[in-house]
């Protein structure tokens, strides 16, 4: 500590943690580093508070006004300046959930394959395939899903569910096949959301230590039988938080799901049918809203789609933190 | 769309080119307004008429060197900015309602600059001729009343013609537009029905069908759906080929969209205009044996009084000049021009915009 010249890398090496309080307290650059890097960290968590609360204030006027029926109501109707947000809420909700169960399976699947059957010269190639699903914009799969994906539904595939299969008779494919669908929007949001789900699956399966699969094949157990029981229990909540990713970004999706969905306000059990979601309602309808009413409406349907947004992440970590501590507390 | 699209980003890039070019040779030009900014005049609002307002604003670039900003934000942004001050001008499909008028800063002046007409547009691969429909027969399909191709009523206007006994599948505007504005607009002055609900807007609730963004995206999904029915504007179903109904006008006669027929139906309310119009008029469901009925003015917004000396007086020759020289070139672009009777009309119009009180 008598000489100058020695650096506080050094020092903090040497004489463990106990150093850097006393480096802070000396140097001013350190003070200036940690008030810069204090003031980014606060920032995020600030900036996200004022939108919030930006959007709750421009919300107001309609919660006030329309109270429990803005979100309990089925009549938008912007002319008469009457709005419940019901047929979006349920369209965001749905279009989500239909996107989780086909996207889960495939994207697991995807990532066990990579990470434990797939040869070492297909890893790379098929796994950067994938990935490269989520750079593809959100309007190209909108345009592939007019001219490739909804002519393929209302031809073969909605008369093979509704008439071949005889689902029709269940209210969840009823009704005629016009192409624009809840189905639809959930198919498109599956492939959008499959590459954030297999990119961090696979990373996820591949940091499992090989003594786990060695240990299970050692006590016998077949490749199926060490791959469902040994490795992914182990990567149980880190799978859950790439569902979570995933589903964080199907809420939010607009562009697709608007040029899918039908963009009608109406809530259907039928998955044939047209629907809507809270974010295509606000791309639709914000540019040429003139009226408060409207505009407040809008600002309203927004801090809704806030604020399920941020349950649907809370309940999340909760799953992840509570798989997590089961996972670890369970002998394997 | 391509060209909507992709205009915030020409118009940005215009704009830093516009500042840079201002920043290293604002010595030479050394007129006392002009010299602050690179941009004279800055305006937003409508993007159905961008196409052409940037024409006439580049082509007015290249003649008088002035340059004018125009943002196709959509006309409600347009209402607010203007109402707000932010811009020189606004420009919108609808004409700004009465509390909107109240709430601006200052008397607005409404000019209309071109004529937009919405065809309608199907899918019948049976049909020869074009489709004949009544307003209230298309009413009466967009609200769900007739749900069949071949129902009486349709069949009625269409003599000898074979429509097949399938679905109607109606397709509308998914995001708020002036052309709903128009069509709507038309549908309520032929039926009361659609009058009372759901009624004339840029969005509506509507009673039946699905819902397509975009002009384009409502041509695909008519292109793909046969029995399909639907509106879109007339440069795009021009341009695109798509079949269109011929539309009885409020004189009896069957007239298709065309930049003539929504030219002739602008023709038949200017004639009887009272001379203290504001401007704010429909010329749907026009009088005249050519007129098309579903036709609609877009406008400029202009403050009345203007507070800028230097800003009014280039306003006011950008005024003139659209409607001397822009008018001319508007068909190229597949927008209707103004009749010559109003263009006179217009001028004097112009002229009453004022400076601090004084013309």
């Amino acid at each position: 500590m008598s000489g100058s010249s020695v650096s506080p890398a050094v020092l903090m090496a040497d004489n463990g943690p106990g150093t850097v309080v006393r480096i802070h307290g000396r140097h001013i650059g350190d003070r200036v580093y940690r008030g810069a890097i204090t003031f980014f960290a606060i920032c995020v968590p600030l900036l996200v508070a004022l939108v919030a609360w930006e959007i709750a204030v421009a919300g107001w006027p309609t919660f006030r006004h329309f109270g429990l029926s803005f979100l309990t109501s089925s009549d938008w109707d912007p002319v008469k300046e009457r709005f419940g947000a019901a047929p979006a809420i349920y369209g965001t909700l749905v279009s989500s959930a239909i996107a989780l169960v086909i996207a889960t399976p495939l994207a697991v699947g995807v990532s066990v394959f990579l990470s434990e059957f797939a040869p070492r010269w297909m890893r790379q190639p098929v796994g950067f395939l994938v990935d490269l699903l989520a750079a593809i914009p959100s309007v190209v799969y909108g345009l592939w899903g007019i001219f490739v994906l909804l002519p393929l539904l209302r031809d073969p595939v909605m008369p093979f569910l509704r008439d071949t299969l005889k689902l029709g008779s269940t209210p969840f494919f009823s009704g005629p096949a016009y192409g624009p669908s809840m189905l639809a929007a959930g198919l498109i949001l599956a492939i959008m959301v499959l590459p954030y789900i297999a990119s961090v699956s696979r990373e996820v399966l591949l940091a499992v230590p090989r003594a786990q699969r060695e240990a299970a094949l050692a006590l016998g157990a077949t490749r199926w039988e060490a791959i469902w029981r040994a490795v992914l229990p182990y990567a149980k909540s880190g799978i859950i938080g790439g569902i979570i990713l995933g589903l964080g970004r199907a809420l939010g999706e607009t562009m697709a799901v608007t040029m899918l969905i039908g963009n009608r306000q109406e809530i259907s059990a039928s998955l044939l049918a047209p629907g809507y979601t809270m974010a295509s309602l606000i791309a639709n309808e914000f540019s040429e809203a003139s009226s408060d009413a409207h505009l407040s409406a809008l600002m309203a349907v927004g801090f809704t789609l806030l604020v399920i947004t941020i349950i649907v992440n809370a309940i999340a970590r909760w799953l992840v933190w509570r798989v997590g501590g089961g996972a670890a507390s369970k002998p394997l | 769309m391509t060209l909507r699209t992709t205009a915030p980003i020409v118009l940005l890039a215009t704009a830093l080119i516009a500042c840079g070019a201002g920043g290293s040779g604002s010595g030479d030009d050394a007129k006392p307004a002009s010299s602050a900014a690179a941009v004279d005049l800055t305006g937003a609002g409508a993007t159905f008429p961008y196409p052409i307002y940037s024409k006439w604003f580049a082509d007015y670039a290249r003649e008088t060197s002035v340059k004018i900003n125009y943002q196709s934000i959509g006309s409600g942004g347009g209402i607010r900015q203007l109402t707000e001050h932010t811009v020189d001008f606004g420009a919108s499909d609808a004409p700004m309602s009465d509390d909107e008028l109240s709430k601006a800063k200052g008397p607005v002046m409404h000019f209309p600059t071109v004529i937009g007409a919405v065809a309608v547009t199907y899918n019948l691969a049976s049909l020869q001729a074009p489709l004949r429909l009544t307003g209230d027969v298309l009413a009466d399909l967009f609200l769900g009343h007739i749900t069949k191709w071949n129902d009486s009523r349709i069949k009625a206007v269409n003599p000898g013609v074979a429509l097949p006994a399938t679905d109607v599948l109606v397709v509308h505007r998914a995001e708020a537009s002036g052309t709903t504005y128009i069509f709507s607009d038309y549908l309520s002055a032929v039926s009361p029905d659609w009058a009372k609900a759901p009624g004339k807007g840029k969005e509506l609730s509507w009673p039946v069908g699905i819902g397509a963004k975009g002009n384009e995206g409502v041509a695909g999904q008519v292109k793909q759906t046969p029995g399909a029915l639907a509106y879109v504007e007339l440069a795009y179903a021009k341009q695109n080929n798509l079949p269109t109904a011929e539309i009885k006008n409020a004189s009896g006669a069957f007239v298709g969209p065309s930049i003539e027929s929504a030219t002739a139906a602008a023709a038949g309310v200017a004639g009887k205009l009272p001379n203290n119009t504001d401007y704010r008029i429909s010329i749907v469901n026009a009088p005249g044996a050519d007129a098309y009925p579903i036709a609609s003015f877009t406008w400029l917004l202009v403050y009345r009084n203007q507070s800028d000396a230097a800003k009014a007086r280039k306003l006011k020759d950008f005024l003139h000049w659209y409607l001397h020289s822009g008018e001319g070139t508007a068909a190229s672009l597949d927008y209707a021009p103004l009749p010559d009777a109003m263009k006179t009309r217009l001028d004097a119009r112009v002229d009453s915009v004022t400076v601090g009180g004084t013309a």
